[in-house]
């Protein structure tokens, strides 16, 4: 009884709202790609000749008349620009920014790591602590540094640990070259500190 | 409605009890009777309805960290993924292509654009005023907004002016974008 429908990967709309999302150029990647027989109902196939005949159907269907019609396509391009560029934009921060893992002594042996930058990329904090929390069986919350921003706090030192899966966290959402800083603020002490440990 | 709708938004989430379910789920078929049929297959028995309570009173009921539907005042109103499931159980109006462009982007549907060639009302009597109705538009399958009626339908077809529904919910706002988890 009830219906399956299908929501664009790119822009979660109907695919057929795609062309008002204003990144129909990816979306019709993405649709060709998981979805063929509905790209083809949508858009005809890649020949030209049926293409054209998709566009003169749909402009025969449509009741805003044509003048109008091409007026939103118009529109619609310059939306789809204005959404490019606006990507365009935000990656060019992404990549720009960076992420800094600081690590600080808290007493002799006892260290926390501090993770800052990450508002950026869309990561989700809270849940980024809970895995670290149950990854590295200690305790990891969210708080708020010196300049006000939001950074997870580690308690212990697992700042390699960290470090690798900060990279490959980074890896998965496409951006490999995001510079990754790590911070040790008591360098010099640290091999005293092991010494007394020993 | 949800212009401006955050996580920060959200004040509490609880579990609803399920005898309060059972008086949910009569609601919601009391106000949308064709819904009957579907309703143990929307909502399982065994199911656990979520309700989020946010900013400005409004609240969330979700089924497996999907929102089903939300209410504001004594009304429950379906959200959108609600209504791609089953559009035929609510009271629905067409509006043309060329206002497609503009409720994607939260504008209140103007009368014409229900009026003209390519758009639909329902035949007299129509509904009335204040009624939620599902927006769908010319040549889609799916619905693409969700609003109030400010006039009915049959003013709308004679004033044929200014705006007449006012938009809920549509696609691309917060509430569409919104995840449970």
């Amino acid at each position: 009884m009830l219906r399956e429908v299908i929501y664009c990967g790119i822009c979660s709309y109907p695919p057929e709202y795609c062309e008002f999302s204003g990144k129909l150029k990816r979306c019709k990647v993405w649709l060709s790609e998981n979805h063929a027989d509905l790209y083809a109902k949508l858009y005809g196939t890649d020949d030209n000749t049926q293409e054209v005949e998709a566009v003169t159907n749909k402009l025969a269907e449509s009741s805003i008349g044509e003048a109008r019609e091409e007026k939103l396509e118009k529109d619609l391009l310059k939306i789809q620009k204005k959404q490019e560029n606006r990507e365009q934009r935000e990656l060019a921060k992404k990549l720009s920014s960076k992420v800094i893992i600081k690590r600080e002594a808290r007493t002799k042996r006892k260290f926390i790591v501090a993770i800052s930058g990450l508002e950026v990329f869309d990561i989700d904090m809270k849940k980024l602590a809970k895995t670290f929390a149950s990854r590295f069986a200690t305790g990891c919350s969210v708080s708020k540094n010196a300049e006000k921003k939001e950074e997870v706090v580690i308690q212990g030192d697992v700042m390699d640990e960290v470090e690798t899966y900060i990279h490959s966290l980074l890896e998965e959402k496409g951006l490999k070259d995001v510079k990754v800083e790590t911070i040790d603020a008591k360098k010099k002490k640290k091999p005293a500190a092991e010494g007394a440990a020993k | 409605m949800f212009k401006k709708f955050t996580r920060e938004d959200v004040h509490s989430r609880s579990k609803v009890k399920s005898s309060i379910q059972r008086t949910l789920k009569a609601k919601l078929v009391k106000q949308y009777p064709k819904i009957e049929d579907v309703i143990d297959e929307l909502i399982p028995k065994k199911s656990q309805i979520e309700l989020i309570k946010c900013e400005d009173k409004i609240q969330l009921y979700s089924v497996d960290g999907e929102v089903l539907f939300f209410q504001k005042f004594d009304e429950l109103i379906p959200s959108l993924k609600l209504v791609h499931k089953f559009p035929e159980a609510y009271p629905t109006v067409q509006v043309d292509r060329g206002a497609i462009k503009f409720v994607l982007s939260g504008a209140n549907i103007m009368c014409p654009g229900l009026t003209s060639a390519g758009a639909d009302l329902p035949p007299a009597p129509g509904y009335e005023k204040g009624t939620i109705v599902v927006i769908n538009a010319e040549n889609k399958e799916n619905a693409l907004a969700i609003g109030e009626l400010m006039m009915g339908t049959e003013e709308i077809k004679s004033v044929n002016k200014g705006h007449s529904i006012e938009l809920i919910h549509h696609l691309g706002d917060p509430l569409w974008n919104f995840s449970v988890e």
